[in-house]
């Protein structure tokens, strides 16, 4: 199926015969978004929106907002999964270094990223870091900024930073697109685009958390993810009407036990492995994965000045991030609470080999839940893993320890 | 290096007796380090990155690292941090054998590495003392702006210097800070010298391994201090006669009779063979003229001094962010190449640790670019920091002797360096 960045999503369909088609349908466009390495639909964006151009935000976090403010389509670049073949990437990393840039040098040299015109490197790790440098040599002329979030969590220093930073983006972004730097007014009106967006995330995120047998692990990340590539609008209409018909769904629930995946921020695992767990005899309530887009909690709101409010919800709404330094917060505990409120039974730690951010986490997490009598299981993946195996004989033992004796 | 042994067992007492003498200790890290601050201060800088090297080349770092695995420490992790978390799980007794006094204040001074966070907020769990966070923007455009200067003078004003006062007890002293950064400058005149006196030929000094004991006391708690103004003038003094001398630099067996060699290497050495790794190069007569690892606690190539800029703080903004790792990779690959020409070098090495994103991403990509732009071929070779496993003695030879009959061969017919 050709992706479409387009056409706006079909309204909701038969209700009498149960919203499975529908979500099914769904999930199948979302199934070619996520296959769309070569963009298709953003070249489809940007024939309909003549000179207006796309720019790639490299993981995790970087404000769309502004971007789509600025005129342009922001495309969240999420690495190449398991689906193209490493040969040039793999000649620019040692082997010691996780898959995320291999699979993004690959897509670039392979002329996969050509329909963007700009790439934004936000400030998540060394990798991601030197991959702006990177870039920078490897194509030189492309506009390529790297994006210094602030770590000072203070409205003096790190806020007043930040902010200035974003002006100095928005206006090369406006720039880009031919245009000027973007006026409050559509910042403001940007910002209203997402905070609509992530209010549908967060309703999907309830309905999945209260009936994961109507949102599955694999759906629920497949139409995450389609917002990686499309317009706001359009995501924020496919996720409304596939919460709907997931909630129409007539799926009885299964003996599976509840739990939560932590550690997939950044390198997104293959979408096998997040089916292997399910069948596992796991239900998936909640998980990191595509973290960026679920980065900001609540709102970023309109209440202040665009920009101010941007640095706000950078400064004070972020989430947990292993990336990000949030001073005197703990973060096992934040974990306890989380598993506590969604009534899981246990974590499972799926982080990629290599990432110092997430597998440097992992023991004081796996303290706390100790401490907390909270089972958890680890694994490490790649994202071009094809091997499921040892996952699956893993997440089955924990599931079945869990359901005879109520702990692992 | 006896001045240098003295200053090393002065400071380590120092800090086995920082309990009874009240002396506060403030950890931090060697890139973007503020040591004359702490000490204006008041307290006393430990390096958790140099006890883990000075671990290592004791070989004591296996067995920390082995602990901290054993802790639930992931294989893929950087050494230097499971280094650390193991000596502590094993009771904190430093490299010289004495107890390490814990910090009263952790200074996430967040220069050119992420992995520093995830360390510090380790420690932090393990000891539950103050943090203060300084976060130094990355130069990706090459250059620090003004807006960069001015965000890093803020958080020390608003942040740093408030949480050492707080632990200290005591108003920072600016005149002493003051003295601190002059003498720090005339340190760095001596070292900046010593360091380009590898331009002539022979050199008199090795860039890297002799190079990594010259930059010892300036990259950690000794920078602006009697004592260390004093190393670098004699140090200064002494490579002065031997350069008179036509002397090579004094490796581990000797003076080199021959200079047959001369190359730039590019990133940390291997500290647990640290000797049979420098051996290699010695026994094919190869003599670093310049690396990039004594860089990386301060770069003063471009004329950086501390206390130059008049407003100190502004003036410490400005070291931090200058470190090497702080900056892009254009811009290292710039250095690099530049490091190849001016110091009339054969070839160039990088050596690749497993343990660190901050160095090695990008450095396949680099050694492309600064073939591109010398005209000479790269060799590379991988090693770790500290962790023992991944150094192979047989491998790094074979690779090294490789490399330079390659070289040789171009000497040999004729091809120049320099593009
Ligand atoms: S997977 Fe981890 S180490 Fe790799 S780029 Fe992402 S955050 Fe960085
Ligand atoms: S990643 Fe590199 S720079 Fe960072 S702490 Fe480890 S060795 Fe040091």
């Amino acid at each position: 199926m050709r992706p479409s960045n387009v056409i706006p999503f079909p309204a909701r369909g038969n209700g009498a015969a149960g919203g499975e088609g529908d979500a099914q349908e769904i999930v199948r466009r979302c199934e070619a978004l996520y296959a769309d390495l070569a963009l298709q639909s953003v070249r489809d964006w940007k024939a309909a929106h003549p000179g207006r151009p796309a720019v790639g935000l490299l993981p995790i976090y970087a404000p769309r907002e502004l971007v789509h403010a600025a005129g342009a389509l922001p495309v969240c670049l999420l690495g190449g999964g398991d689906q193209i073949d490493i040969v040039k990437g793999d000649a620019c990393f040692q082997s010691y270094i996780c898959h995320l840039p291999r699979s993004t040098v690959e897509l670039g040299l392979g002329g996969h990223l050509e329909a963007l015109d700009g790439f934004v490197f936000p400030s998540t790790c060394d990798v991601i870091r030197n991959l702006s440098g990177i870039w920078q040599l490897l194509f030189p002329g492309k506009y390529v900024r790297y994006l210094d979030l602030p770590q000072a969590i203070d409205d003096r220093t790190g806020g007043t930073f930040y902010r200035r930073d974003l002006e100095a983006l928005g206006a090369e972004l406006g720039r880009l697109a031919g245009r000027g730097a973007p006026s409050p007014e559509a910042l403001a009106a940007s910002i209203r685009l997402f905070d609509e967006n992530r209010r549908e995330l967060a309703a999907l995120g309830a309905l999945r958390a209260e009936a994961p047998w109507l949102v599955p692990f694999d759906e629920a990340y497949l139409v995450l993810r389609a917002g990686a590539l499309l317009d706001v609008e359009a995501h924020t209409a496919l996720v409304r009407t596939y919460r709907e018909a997931a909630f129409r769904r007539k799926r009885k629930r299964e003996d599976r036990i509840r739990v939560v995946v932590v550690g997939a921020f950044c390198e997104q695992p293959p979408l096998g492995l997040l089916r292997t767990l399910e069948r596992s005899g796991c239900y998936a309530v909640d998980d990191d994965l595509f973290q960026g887009a679920r980065w900001i909690e609540g709102e970023v709101g309109t209440d202040l000045e665009p920009y101010a409010a941007l640095a706000r919800a950078y400064l004070h709404r972020s989430g947990v991030a292993s990336t990000r330094y949030q001073p005197d917060f703990a973060r096992g505990e934040a974990l306890v609470r989380r598993v506590r409120a969604l009534r899981a039974d246990g974590v499972i730690f799926a982080a990629p080999s290599f990432c110092d951010p997430a597998l440097l986490d992992q023991p004081p997490l796996q303290k706390a839940l100790s401490e907390a009598s909270i089972p958890f299981i680890t694994f490490k993946y790649a994202e071009n893993g094809g091997q499921f195996q040892t996952v699956r004989e893993q997440a089955g033992t924990f599931s079945d320890s869990i359901k005879l004796w109520g702990e692992a | 290096m006896e001045r240098q042994k003295a200053m090393l067992a002065g400071y380590f007492g120092e800090l086995a007796r920082a309990r009874e003498t009240g002396l506060k200790v403030v950890y931090t890290f060697v890139p973007g380090n503020l040591t004359e601050l702490i000490r204006a201060a008041g307290a006393l800088g430990v390096y958790p990155e140099v006890n883990a090297l000075q671990s290592a080349m004791r070989q004591r770092s296996d067995g920390f690292v082995r602990e901290a695995e054993r802790l639930g420490h992931n294989e893929d992790v950087c050494s230097y941090v499971k280094c650390d978390i193991g000596m502590l799980a094993a009771g904190n007794i430093g490299p010289t054998g004495e107890k390490l006094p814990p910090p009263d204040l952790l200074l996430l001074s967040y220069t050119g590495c992420f992995t520093f966070m995830k360390w510090f907020e380790l420690l932090q769990k393990e000891y539950g003392c103050e943090v203060a966070m300084l976060h130094v923007p990355y130069q990706a455009d090459g250059r620090p702006t003004e807006e960069m200067r001015r965000y890093v003078a803020a958080q020390l004003e608003g942040e740093v210097i408030p949480k050492l006062e707080k632990v200290t007890g005591r108003k920072l002293d600016l005149d002493e800070l003051a003295s601190l950064l002059a003498r720090s400058a005339r340190a760095e005149d001596d070292l900046s010298w010593v360091l380009d006196s590898a331009k002539a030929t022979p050199s008199p000094i090795d860039a890297y391994f002799g190079g990594v004991y010259y930059v010892g006391p300036i990259f950690t708690a000794f920078r602006g201090t009697e004592a260390c103004e004093a190393y670098y003038r004699e140090l200064r003094e002494e490579v002065e006669a031997r350069l008179a001398r036509r002397e090579g630099p004094v490796m581990p067996n000797g003076v080199l009779a021959e200079e047959r060699f001369r190359l730039v290497i590019e990133g940390p050495p291997n500290w647990t063979h640290f000797r049979d790794f420098w051996r290699v190069f010695y026994d094919e007569g190869a003599v670093v003229v310049a690396s990039t690892y004594t860089k990386v606690g301060g770069l003063y190539d471009d004329g950086f001094r501390h206390g130059r800029e008049r407003d100190p703080l502004l003036s410490l903004a400005d070291y931090c962010l200058g470190c090497y790792t702080n900056r892009s990779l254009p811009a290292r690959s710039d250095l690099l190449a530049s490091y190849v020409r001016d110091f009339h070098a054969d070839g160039f090495v990088i050596n690749s640790l497993k343990s660190c994103n901050s160095f090695s991403v990008g450095q396949l990509v680099m050694m492309r670019e600064v073939e591109k732009k010398t005209g000479v071929p790269g060799g590379f070779i991988e090693t770790d920091l500290v962790d023992p496993r991944y150094y192979s003695q047989a491998n790094i030879k074979n690779r090294i002797e490789s490399y330079l009959q390659m070289i040789s061969q171009r000497k040999a017919g004729g091809v120049s360096s320099g593009a």
